[in-house]
């Protein structure tokens, strides 16, 4: 399993080979509450780092999430539509929201290490 | 006055708690030369005999529909409403209570919201329901916009049968909203070709039937070349009672159904407030603008209600809401639902059929008038009719007769060549002797 | 002899409350069905006779398919919504604290006026010859609102709050594009602390919206907006008195400023409620506010509605006011309906918000409001709702928080969730609570710029006794909370019709209506 990085804005990707698999951190769905409703991205669409890639909603809150690399979506979990649960109870495995094939690996650069984003919880 | 229990005593005594000598003090951020040093020029208060008396002395000066053969419709319709209806929306739990934010003390509200979205849904045959708009104008403004962001289009098609202050409020919206609107030309004789306007930049067509000159228009062929073209057909109805006798435009293939409500436990109220209806297929719930009632359970698995998919809405979307709209039609919404338990589904054919005999009736007998042609081939409770001369004049005429004949084509379209066209609505208040009555008048006077 | 119809009459300590009764009724509170269990679609609650045999008129139209609309005998609809209104708080069930919404005493006499058939029972398309009594009514209230507000005129059409802001707005666009400036005068400024509906409005008409940063003392800082507004700038969406309660004190800079800049000032009337007949909009700078007449002047919430929504228009906007609107004539007064008939008169209407000409039922609970009070009256009610509010401040300072220190408020108090910090306490708990004392819970977590809030507005129509025993109430709760009394709290409400409603099942698996249980489906078919 390839290693992860995480945006600001708290979106994590896991690269293997050219593809990039993308969802929301733990500390964001705690934030959110309870999720009920996700809007994956289209399968096909061209998405840019940083332009908004799908919507997760709890209750009373509604987000969101944007493409932390640009590229292609080669495919989306359309299974959290009908169980949007998973993305509470396994944000960073089950309950990804799409994969991405990478237009520019130097993207990557930017974004945060583990360590680096452990640390930055730490400051919120 | 009578409305505030505070006494000069418990004022001084706050104002003192407070820590302030003058009520002044706590209104200090005013800016001193902005803070009225004067009561301003207005009457004083009054006890409630007096405003009785000056408040009654104006509805004096209008003539109430019951006091006068009427027949007067086109967008809003003088029906029967029993009297349990009133009693029942004056209990101060639904009438004094805020919109159900808390569901634990706001299950009254949120029952009926939900009993109230099930009978829309059966009514109009489609799968959901919101819990109501403003109004039937106000929905269909709505349901432009929603139709524009599920097909990603922004183009309305408008059938020239549409009421045209429906019209209005889509054109002003879709302006102000930057969408394009196409217009057809009022269509008195339901002849217009809407399928030839639709290709495939059209977001949806807004057909309404029975349309404002009282005709049934045809909604399937159209709901066929709509899904065709990529587009969705936008059924609209303004008198609600029709849908007791008429096919339904959900099985007409409608993809969103707006209407107004007010036929059903409300009164004429001079044109507000009504209610507006709203319904549409499952896959759009999430485009879908207004409040929503949702079941559920609480903490112990009862069944309960509460509000539900507001991410949807404003305070929760801001700038990107389905809708500004935060107030749904409470009262009139549930008007609406104790009328239509009343009816129930026997209750509501019934009645229907009544509406529509009674404007049977009425055309027969103005058919056999020189100088007036019967518009309709097929209608509802409201029919057009062409006569020799002015339908405004000829309306104002028989009000000093007291007789309400309709509403002059030319109040709704002025300028458009349809100044001796009068719609004329009969439903079940109309009396022989009301039909009668505006016969020979029309005789009498043309 | 001896009677022997004598029998105990002082109560036996008997069971526990916990007691489960046979039907799951707990006496008053009683568990009602839905009418689609209890009804059915052979029973009507309304006798029609049916109509003598004719032919009918309405093509291959006729409805064919069963609708399945259950009805109910009269007795039975009776029972059943009077059984529902039980389960409901309002205003004249308890004090009802709710922030920015403004739940005051809504007066019968209202009720009664509006139900004169002179206002109940007129068309909207009658003869305006037979409706001059109802065009005075609308002229007369619209001249109470431009005197109390001091503005120019009043678009009395939009049907709420919402409503009457995107007419205010789109004032405001023809006015910009009147003067030539609609493609590059896009920009609407909207304080952090605005209400959604703000943004909302603002974005459905295409305008884009910067957001505005509360400074310390929750008000707008005059500063920050003449550095936002420019050439670009199409208006500031300002509600003032603010939702932290606070008068906006530098309001007229920020008028000011805006119009430098060559945009509008919106205010969002919401909050009028505190300022009616202390001051005048008109004079603080403003072009467009709308006013809720059923926040500020007592027309009922009815459960969500309906609302009704005036704007009032400043001289720069009031030409661009939609139809209809009246005017004064030899011979009436006249409803002017169309843009042809408006552009004779040296109108330019921006178009049309509604069917027909408003809320009329709404415009008559008003004035009866209004002529009841007088100038005077209304005055001060603005003054005791202020005061109401800050009884209640001086009552909780020492134990709750204030985002903004202890200082004057006006209509409504804000507390955040600061001193409930290590409690496990949240303030949805807090207002859970309430419920059980016998209150409707204030306004939770909004507006959005303080963490946790709770907007608490009392109004005018409570009594000095009524505050007492309240801010009592919210003292031993908070005290509760303090001391680590969660259970109290974290289970709350334990006495209400319903326990805690999960809102998660609601959202994520929505179930919007009634359908038939499955074997009266299979037996249907």
């Amino acid at each position: 399993m390839g290693a992860m990085k995480f945006t600001k804005d708290h979106e994590y990707v896991r690269v293997e080979g050219d593809v990039a698999t993308f969802g929301i951190t733990d500390y964001a769905q705690g934030q959110l509450g309870d999720v009920v409703f996700v809007e994956v991205p289209k399968v096909g669409a061209s998405l840019k780092q940083g332009a908004e890639a799908a919507v997760v909603e709890s209750v009373k809150a509604a987000s969101e999430v944007y493409a932390p690399v640009s590229g292609e979506v080669v495919e989306s979990n359309s299974a959290l539509e009908a169980s949007p649960a998973t993305v509470n109870e396994d944000p960073e495995g089950q309950g990804w929201f799409g994969k991405i094939r990478l237009t520019n690996t130097s993207e990557l650069d930017a974004l945060m290490s583990e360590a680096d984003y452990k640390a930055y919880l730490s400051t919120l | 006055m009578r409305y505030l229990p505070l006494s000069t005593d418990d004022r001084s005594a706050m104002m003192a708690r407070v820590g302030v000598d003058h009520i002044d003090r706590l209104f200090a951020d005013i800016p001193h030369d902005k803070l009225l040093d004067h009561v301003l020029p207005l009457p004083l208060a009054k006890g409630e005999l007096e405003v009785e008396r000056l408040l009654a002395k104006m509805a004096a000066r209008n003539v109430p529909a019951s006091s006068v053969p009427f027949f007067v419709g086109a967008g809003a319709y003088k029906h029967h409403v029993p009297a349990t209806v009133d009693h029942l929306i004056q209990r101060s739990e639904f009438l004094t209570s805020y919109t159900p934010y808390q569901p634990e003390i706001a299950q009254g509200t949120l029952h009926y919201l939900f009993e109230f979205q099930t009978q829309v849904a059966a009514l109009t045959g489609m799968d959901v329901a919101n819990a109501s708009m403003y109004d039937g104008s106000t929905a269909t403004g709505e349901a432009v916009l929603m139709a524009h962001r599920i097909t990603k289009r922004n183009k309305a098609v408008l059938s020239g049968g549409l009421h045209p202050h429906y019209g209005d409020v889509v054109r002003t919206l879709s302006h102000m909203a930057k969408a394009d609107v196409v217009t057809m030309t009022p269509d008195l004789h339901a002849k217009e070709n809407l399928i030839a306007a639709i290709d495939d930049t059209v977001s949806c067509v807004v057909v309404q039937s029975p349309d404002v000159f009282g005709t049934l228009r045809d909604l399937k062929p159209i709901a066929d070349a709509c899904h065709a073209k990529g587009a969705l057909l936008i059924a609209v109805f303004t008198e609600v009672v029709s849908l007791g006798l008429v096919a339904s435009p959900g099985e007409q293939g409608a993809d969103i159904v707006v209407g107004e409500g007010q036929s059903i436990g409300n009164g004429l109220m001079f044109g507000g407030p009504y209610v507006g209806l709203f319904a549409t297929k499952t896959q759009y719930i999430r485009n879908m603008p207004g409040r929503l009632c949702g079941e559920t359970v609480d903490a112990e698995g009862k069944r309960g209600f509460v509000l539900t998919l507001s991410t949807r809405e404003q305070h929760i979307r801001r700038e990107k809401a389905t809708s500004n709209i935060c107030t749904n039609s409470g009262l009139c919404t549930l008007a609406f639902t104790i009328h239509m338990t009343l009816l129930g589904e026997k209750g509501l054919r019934a009645l229907a059929d009544v509406n529509h005999a009674n404007a049977v009736a009425l055309a027969d007998q103005l058919a056999a008038l020189p100088h007036v042609e019967v518009i309709n081939e097929q209608f509802f409770n409201e029919i057009a009719i062409r006569i020799k001369g002015d339908a405004t004049k000829l309306v104002d005429r028989l009000a000093h007769h007291g007789i309400m004949a309709g509403v002059p084509a030319a109040r709704l379209f002025p300028h458009q060549g349809l100044d001796d066209v009068l719609i004329i609505a009969n439903t079940e208040i109309n009396t022989a002797d009301d039909r009668a009555a505006l016969v020979a008048a029309l005789k009498e006077v043309m | 002899m001896l009677n022997r119809q004598g029998r105990p009459t002082t109560p036996q300590s008997g069971a526990s409350d916990t007691h489960e009764t046979f039907t799951g009724n707990k006496a008053l509170q009683q568990i009602e069905p839905l009418i689609f269990e209890i009804g059915s679609t052979d029973q009507t609650g309304v006798d029609i006779d049916p109509p003598a045999a004719y032919r009918k008129r309405l093509g291959t139209f006729e409805r064919k398919a069963a609708m399945g609309l259950p009805g109910l005998s009269e007795p039975e609809t009776m029972r059943h919504y009077v059984r529902l209104s039980q389960k409901n708080y309002g205003i004249d069930s308890g004090l009802f604290p709710l922030g920015s919404c403004t739940m005051k005493h809504n007066p019968r006499l209202n009720e009664k006026m509006a139900r004169l058939p002179g206002f109940a029972d007129v068309h909207p398309l009658q003869p305006q010859s037979t409706v001059q009594g109802a065009l005075e009514l609308m002229d007369t209230l619209a001249h109470w609102l431009v005197t109390l507000t001091g503005m120019d005129a009043v678009a009395m059409s939009p049907k709420a709050g919402a409503h009457g802001e995107l007419c205010g707005l789109m004032a405001i666009k023809a006015a910009i594009a009147a003067r030539g400036e609609a493609d590059t005068r896009k920009v609407v400024l909207v304080p952090d602390s605005a209400h959604g509906t703000n943004p909302a409005t603002a974005a459905l008409i295409h305008f884009d919206v910067r957001s505005v940063p509360v400074r310390e003392d929750g008000t707008v800082d005059p500063k920050v907006v003449a550095a936002l507004a420019g050439p670009d700038t199409a208006a500031i969406m300002l509600t003032n008195p603010n939702t932290c309660g606070l008068f906006e004190k530098d309001v007229v800079a920020i008028a000011e400023a805006v119009h430098k800049a060559g945009g509008y000032f919106y205010a969002d009337g919401a909050n009028f409620n505190a300022i009616v007949g202390k001051a005048r909009p008109g004079d603080l700078g403003v072009d467009a506010m709308h006013i809720n007449l059923h926040k500020t002047f007592s027309t009922p919430h009815g459960g969500g509605g309906p609302g009704s929504g005036p704007v009032v228009l400043s001289e720069r906007l009031a030409p661009f006011a939609p139809v209809p609107f009246i005017r004064k004539t030899e011979e009436g007064l006249q409803l002017v309906e169309d843009d042809a008939e408006a552009t004779k008169h040296g109108a330019h209407p921006f178009g049309r918000m509604t069917a027909f000409h408003g809320q009329m039922g709404m415009y008559v609970r008003a004035l009866s409001y209004m002529l009841s009070h007088g100038a005077d009256g209304l005055k001060q009610a603005s003054e005791d709702a202020v005061l109401n509010a800050n009884y209640i401040r001086v009552g909780l300072a020492d134990l709750m928080s204030l985002p903004f220190g202890n200082k004057p408020c006006m209509h409504e108090v804000l507390f955040d969730d600061a001193w409930l910090k290590e409690t496990g306490i949240s303030t949805l708990d807090f207002a859970k609570a309430m419920i059980d004392e016998g209150y409707h819970p204030m306004t939770v977590y909004f507006p959005l710029v303080v963490h946790g809030a709770m907007l608490i507005e009392p109004t005018e129509s409570e009594s000095r006794a009524s505050l007492d025993l309240f801010i009592a109430t919210l003292r031993d709760l908070a005290m509760a909370a303090k001391r680590g009394d969660t259970a109290r709290f974290t289970g709350a409400p334990y006495h209400a019709p319903l326990r805690r409603l999960d809102e998660t099942r609601a959202a994520r698996s929505p179930v919007l209506k009634w359908t038939p249980p499955q074997p009266i489906l299979e037996a249907a078919e």
